[in-house]
């Protein structure tokens, strides 16, 4: 029973740093219907960023939290300004576009964005300080559920709830959601569609940096391709929650986080990656919408 | 001086954009910080630059008027006296290319023109029947492995091999298609993705039938029964086997462009709805885009094992189906000419631009969005039929 505890808590973690990632595809997706495949890339961006900081950090003295949390700061930063970029650069051009260019137009940036990194920093694997302290109330668990583990979760139950609010109360939510349903109709009604659409992919490209400044504290290395193979999974989940929604990114992100620890523990470590997309392949055959989709009629 | 102001503010925004990972590179055992000044200034410099010719380029595209003037590829594609010429120099000047240059470059030319094929094959499915799939590199690895596996185990002759490889991929494409056909454009793209990523991770994983990463080697080159080959010779072979096969691929694509089934990809790939009016089955025709899609890529795979004599999984990655699918959308989706074009900018460019080798996955990446964004129906665009009506004397 403590074994199935322990991977019950594994897969949480794991499913919380996938929803991070995630809730940027989903609401990229929402808005503009795009698989946005340079998320990914996004994600390994802020890690990196995050990595170059600390490090500048520990070297001029500073300590513990404090180098968490300006390399964070800064992470979000730069990896909300490369989204506002790639968007710009690459998609923004396409609206008008059929579906095929602006997916042809997103795995180019991705490709493109790997080997900038590659390039200007390096290809081998980068060990990554363990950013996050060990709590002391939290000594008797740790072996079961760390505190890095602790951390990750609760961030991304704040960010949920914050972004949820933001999607529900604010101004900006309501001409996301607008937006999201009818782009022509929301223009019509005076919205600002361009600086709606910018905005999500900062907001989202801000999530993932989060996600990749804590998993890459939690992991402890990084190189310039975790972003793919991180990108495809929170994809699958997103999709798997039924894209387009918050809450439907988090439970498919959790729900693979489970599968994918179950599967290691029980299994083998080396079919998770076939159990995740042997789920995906499942649920959209028998659910396409997703586990918490809507169906929508089709207009004809 | 707008144009002037908007540039250098561009060009700060870039520079502040990479300053961290272009500038500042940190050796964490060593703890030394390594500042690369030079890098900002190239970053500047080239924004600059490149946002004078993003605008021109994006001013040239705004007011260009959509023409209807007939294009001299269309020409040259649908005008008999045109086209029988170009196609015989063309096979003439192929075939006899071997004898001018080196064994390296013949390797290179016969991967050239596998990716041709597999364009041409995965153009049924994109560009025709306009059905998005991104897994179509998992057709490629069932005909490489099974030509491979048999081999290996039972010494399977190259020559069976080949149809069998065909005839594989068709079953999987069917086996695929069944259930996931229903779905609707992305979502059709992301099982397809799924599907190449358990195919590949099974192989990847299953050592016991598929010798896991180390992959399988001494696949044996075809030959002909009673003749001995050196290598040169046997490379020459295969140059002129793909010819050939291409060739028929070409000939087969576009009788079926043509055909009834062509149509029907057509029209379901415009409109759904509008296309089951007519009374087409749709489950039927977009199975046999998806079977006849992966056909080629089934018989493409057994090639690529038998001239490379050595697959594993590494080979048969989720960016080589981008890749594919690059060449068909970068080429011109539809377009025959493009396909071929396409696979052979995307093919031979990388290998000329060995000099820069570090930088052309950087270029490859840049110009997919550049081309999307410029020139988004390809190098050459496909020649749509288009009826006017004249109103009679």
């Amino acid at each position: 029973m403590d074994y199935f505890f322990e991977l019950f808590l594994g897969g949480l973690t794991r499913g919380s740093i996938y929803a991070l990632i995630a809730l940027g595809y989903t609401m990229v997706y929402g808005i503009i219907e795009l698989i946005n495949f340079a998320h990914g890339e996004i994600y390994m961006i802020g890690a990196f960023t995050a990595l170059i900081v600390a490090s500048l950090l520990t070297m001029a003295g500073f300590k513990g939290l404090a180098v968490l949390a300006l390399s964070m700061v800064v992470a979000v930063i730069y990896a909300g300004a490369y989204g506002f970029t790639v968007e710009k650069i690459a998609y923004k051009p396409l609206r008008q576009a059929s579906r095929l260019s602006p997916l042809i137009s997103a795995i180019g940036m991705s490709i493109f964005l790997q080997n900038y990194v590659l390039l200007a920093q390096t290809s081998d694997f980068l060990p990554f300080p363990s950013l996050i302290p060990k709590f002391g109330f939290m000594a008797p668990y740790e072996p079961i559920f760390s505190s890095s583990e602790l951390v990750i979760v609760s961030v991304t139950a704040t960010v949920m709830v914050l972004l949820t609010c933001l999607i529900k109360f604010t101004r900006m939510g309501k001409a996301m959601r607008a937006t999201a349903q009818d782009r022509k109709m929301a223009m019509l009604a005076g919205i600002n569609i361009n600086r709606v659409i910018s905005t999500t992919f900062v907001i989202g490209s801000c999530l993932a940096a989060v996600g990749g400044v804590l998993i890459a504290s939690h992991i402890g290395q990084i190189n310039f391709y975790i972003g793919f193979i991180a990108g495809i999974k929170a994809f699958t989940a997103a999709v798997l929650g039924g894209i387009g929604s918050v809450p439907g990114a988090v439970l498919g992100s959790l729900v693979l986080g489970w599968t994918e620890s179950f599967v290691t523990g029980y299994i083998s470590s080396d079919y998770e990656d076939v159990f995740a997309f042997l789920l995906l392949v499942l649920i959209l055959i028998f659910r396409p919408e997703g586990i918490l989709g809507k169906s929508r009629a089709q207009k004809v | 001086m707008q144009d002037l102001k908007q540039s250098a503010f561009i060009a700060f925004w870039f520079m502040l954009l990479t300053f961290p990972i272009m500038v500042i590179r940190v050796n964490t055992i060593e703890k030394v910080v390594q500042w690369r000044w030079m890098n900002l200034l190239t970053v500047g410099f080239g924004a600059f630059i490149l946002s004078y010719l993003w605008r021109f380029l994006m001013l040239r595209k705004e007011t260009k008027v959509a023409s209807v003037k007939v294009t001299w590829n269309q020409k040259l594609m649908s005008e008999k006296r045109y086209y029988l010429p170009f196609a015989a120099t063309v096979l003439v000047l192929t075939s006899a290319l071997p004898f001018f240059v080196s064994d390296y470059r013949v390797n290179i030319l016969i991967t050239a023109m596998i990716y041709v094929v597999l364009g041409l094959g995965l153009n049924i499915v994109v560009g025709l029947a306009g059905l998005l799939d991104l897994g179509y590199v998992a057709f490629y690895l069932v005909g490489a492995y099974s030509y491979a596996l048999l081999n290996h185990h039972y010494g399977l002759n190259f020559w069976l091999a080949l149809p069998l490889g065909a005839l594989l991929g068709a079953v999987a494409g069917i086996l695929l298609g069944i259930p996931v056909l229903r779905l609707r454009g992305d979502y059709l793209a992301i099982v397809t993705l799924g599907f190449g990523e358990i195919l590949r991770l099974i192989m990847e994983n299953w050592n016991a039938f598929s010798f896991g990463p180390s992959g399988i080697a001494n696949i044996d080159r075809p030959g002909i029964i009673g003749i001995e080959m050196t290598r040169t010779q046997s490379t020459l072979f295969m140059y002129y086997l793909m010819i050939a096969l291409a060739i028929f691929t070409i000939f087969v694509v576009n009788r079926l462009q043509d055909s009834r089934l062509g149509r029907s990809w057509l029209a379901l790939r415009e409109d759904e709805v509008a296309c089951q009016a007519m009374g087409i089955d749709k489950m039927k025709t977009k199975l046999a885009a998806f079977a006849l899609g992966a056909t080629w890529a089934g018989m493409m795979g057994v090639i690529f094992a038998a001239k490379t004599q050595f697959i594993n999984p590494m080979s048969f990655t989720f960016l080589e189906s981008a890749i594919i699918l690059s060449i068909v959308v970068l080429g011109g989706m539809g377009s025959i000419l493009g396909v071929i074009l396409g696979a052979f900018i995307f093919i031979l460019l990388p290998e000329e631009l060995r000099a820069f080798s570090q930088y052309r996955m950087l270029i490859f990446g840049a110009s997919m969005v550049l081309m999307m964004v410029f020139r988004p129906q390809g190098i050459i665009s496909n020649v749509r039929r288009s009826y006017e009506y004249h109103e009679s004397p």
